[in-house]
């Protein structure tokens, strides 16, 4: 028996160390892998509508899926020279790690663990959102902390399960969770009156309370938002290139926007006698120079892909299904918080 | 077909229907008491015989007619009457019934997955192909040599049809490759692999090397010790952290390859169930004729061990198919992950239920042929050791 132990304790250090060689041998090779195998393969999520989901063609579409497409813009000037990797949520983090995707964009919430400890860097945050409770409307709530005793709908096993337990514990409050692994479950577990309350990101309740109930009015979404999710594209540690190149794309995409740039102005706008503007479509050269890739690099992310406005708009706002609102993600100059800094 | 086999096989066969939840309440020497009593209407004496012949009876058979009333018509209307059948979401929000339009928008997303939705023929002709082939590799007629190079000129056309790149069909590699022909093609190539994989554990378990025979217990203990996701999750994820940098293996092949080595172990132990039932009168007698032991094996062991462990082996197979639906873990686009998929539009959220029951349906349809199928095999393979 204690030879057996001793063999799995060497069989477990030896995988460890593995581990973290194969962590290290990745180091800044991303940029030059991308650049000669001529795609960039994103990992996306398997389903999750306006993020990463297929449409009903088989086509990739969401907010998640526009930052690869437009890294694939900026760096090949072609959007479409994408391949995605769906992947659970097990998944997603030993996929970077291992190097079998380039970018992750799969709504996740950036935090300092996964900053650090798991060997990740996270591009600019693309959308934020928060946790949030819905309860039906009869019961006059205003405020979460009126939630006191409450049984509340909870999907075990992510944050949002914790955030609701310290949110609680926090104001003095006790409740009761009901647990269910199944977000279709879960929600009729909700609309059928087994909870008071159902927890979980704000995106998500405005798109259940949009969808799914007879009439959205029976439901209010309570203002305070217990927790701070600003889902993040990531990508592996020691590329610095690379986490240029994912960072600056995005901020193309933020600053098109403030700038009044869209895909069909685009053209138009590199007469623009704007120096800003100049300096993002490449008219006046030094940024491609600067990130490694073509001089019309931003131009071809917002000619192909649009600006950030654009993106939001077509994949959770008013333009799809879900309708969700600009909120903390509308540009900085009307109350939001995209910001892009200067692009020179 | 029934009625051509002898007595004591009928009974044989009465006896495992009467496990059936649904005739519970017949008693076993039902079929001898009808025959007779020839007296008055067939349906009502059968039934006083049967279903009311003794106050446990009756009250068991008031208590499963009540509980059949109260379920089957509302899933009745549920399914069928009060159903809408197409047009759009809204539709269906007023509609007591189930939702079917669903099917009739998503279908080819549920069947296909991220196929290139132009494409979308080619991936359907190779399934059709596939199935074609499988049922016809099931009929005797067509037992013969030609067959195998059939199926692989079957293969060499799915592979072209699904990969294309030649003959002026856009290359599609395969991480676009989606819904039924990812289930399909795990599901019968884990099965085809692990078959003849699990006859050689099986046998190399009972070796009298100690080398192989040890090698074959660890790896089937191994595998039938660990739950298939963590198999699969091994293979897809641990692995590629273990590959030295710029070597990778396609992610079909690593879920392959996990399912079919699960598979193969826990066969071994059905084909093993079955070298052991065979008489030690019949290894000794293929020994004193002289036979090597691959002659042994080959001509003596195993045509009489597999038959014998044919409903095992099946079972297993149906299992199989059904595990592939796990591959969703390692984020592969099967039919029930596409189905899930099919469900996260929130125009259509509602309506979940609805798809679940079409991809049951659908596995419901591919298990249940299986099995019918083994049964015939069964008959087929025991017709001549009747005595």
């Amino acid at each position: 028996m204690k030879t057996r132990l001793s063999a799995l304790a060497i069989a477990a250090t030896l995988s460890v160390s593995a581990l973290a060689l194969s962590g290290t041998a990745q180091a800044g090779a991303t940029f030059d892998g991308v650049k000669q195998k001529g795609y960039v393969q994103c990992g996306v999520n398997l389903g999750l509508y306006g993020f990463s989901a297929p449409d009903d063609k088989g086509k990739w579409s969401g907010l998640d899926v526009d930052v690869c497409r437009a890294v694939a813009a900026a760096m090949f000037g072609d959007a479409e020279k994408v391949k995605y990797t769906p992947l659970s949520a097990q998944q997603r983090l030993p996929a970077l790690q291992s190097g079998e995707i380039d970018i992750l964009a799969r709504n996740t919430t950036r935090t300092l663990t996964r900053d650090t400890a798991n060997g990740l860097n996270f591009a600019p945050t693309n959308y934020y959102d928060g946790q949030g409770f819905m309860v039906s409307a009869k019961l006059g709530l205003k405020s979460a902390k009126q939630l006191n005793g409450a049984t509340v709908c909870v999907l075990p096993g992510t944050t949002t399960e914790q955030n609701v337990a310290d949110f609680f514990r926090a104001n003095k409050m006790t409740f009761k969770p009901v647990v269910i692994e199944k977000n279709e479950e879960l929600h009729k577990a909700f609309f059928s009156g087994r909870c008071d309350a159902l927890t979980s990101d704000a995106s998500q309740l405005a798109a259940i309370r949009a969808a799914e109930t007879p009439n959205p009015n029976d439901y209010v979404i309570l203002p305070e938002l217990i927790s701070k999710e600003p889902l993040s594209p990531a990508i592996r540690q020691g590329d610095e290139e690379w986490a240029n190149l994912v960072t600056w794309a995005f901020y193309a995409m933020v600053q098109a926007e403030e700038k009044g740039i869209t895909s069909e102005s685009v053209d138009s706008a590199m007469t623009s006698p704007d120096p800003d503007v100049k300096r993002l479509l490449g008219v006046t050269a030094g940024n491609g120079k600067a990130l490694g890739v073509e001089e019309n690099w931003a131009f071809n992310v917002i000619k192909q892909v649009g600006n950030y406005g654009q993106s939001y708009e077509r994949n959770v706002g008013t333009g799809s299904k879900l309708k969700m609102p600009r909120g903390q993600n509308a540009l900085y100059t009307e109350g939001g918080m995209m910001y892009a800094p200067p692009l020179k | 077909m029934s009625k051509e086999v002898p007595t004591n096989t009928t009974t044989a066969w009465a006896a495992s229907y009467e496990e059936e939840p649904s005739q519970a309440s017949v008693p076993p020497q039902a079929n001898g008491v009808t025959a007779l009593k020839p007296l008055g209407w067939a349906p009502v004496n059968w039934a006083k015989a049967n279903l009311f012949n003794t106050p446990l009876n009756t009250a068991l058979t008031v208590l499963c007619l009540a509980i059949l009333w109260f379920t089957v018509p509302p899933m009745v209307n549920w399914l069928l009457l009060n159903a809408v059948w197409s047009g759009s979401s809204e539709a269906c929000r007023e509609a007591a019934g189930a939702c079917w339009s669903i099917i009739a928008v998503k279908h080819r997303l549920i069947f296909f997955g991220t196929y290139p939705y132009e494409e979308q023929w080619r991936p359907f002709l190779a399934c059709g192909l596939f199935v074609a082939m499988l049922g016809i590799s099931g009929v005797r007629a067509f037992w013969r040599p030609a067959l195998s190079v059939a199926w692989a000129l079957v293969l060499i056309a799915m592979g072209v049809l699904m990969w294309g790149g030649i003959l002026g069909l856009t290359y599609v590699a395969n991480d676009r490759w989606g819904g039924l022909p990812i289930t399909l093609m795990l599901s019968v190539f884990a099965i085809a692999l692990a078959f003849p994989l699990s006859i050689l554990l099986a046998l190399g378990r009972q070796s009298s090397l100690p080398a192989i025979r040890t090698f074959c217990i660890g790896f089937i203990e191994l595998m039938r010790g660990v739950p298939l996701v963590s198999v699969l999750f091994m293979a897809s994820v641990m692995f590629p952290l273990f590959l030295p940098e710029g070597v990778t293996v396609d992610k079909l092949l690593r879920a392959l390859a996990g399912l079919t080595l699960f598979t193969a172990a826990y066969l071994a132990e059905a084909v093993r169930g079955g070298l052991q039932a065979i008489p030690k009168g019949q290894y000794e007698a293929a020994d004193a004729l002289g036979l090597s032991y691959w002659q042994k094996t080959r001509l003596i062991v195993l045509p009489q061990a597999l038959r014998i462990v044919i409903p095992p082996i099946v079972n297993q197979f149906i299992s199989c198919f059904k595990d592939t639906s796990l591959v969703t873990i390692v984020g592969l686009y099967d039919l029930l992950t596409a189905a899930t998929v099919a469900t996260t539009d929130p125009e259509w959220r509602p309506y979940f239920a609805e798809v679940y029951v079409f991809a049951g349906m659908i596995f419901w349809l591919f298990c249940f042929s299986m099995s019918r199928y083994s049964q015939w095999l069964e008959r087929l393979a025991n017709r001549y050791t009747r005595r």
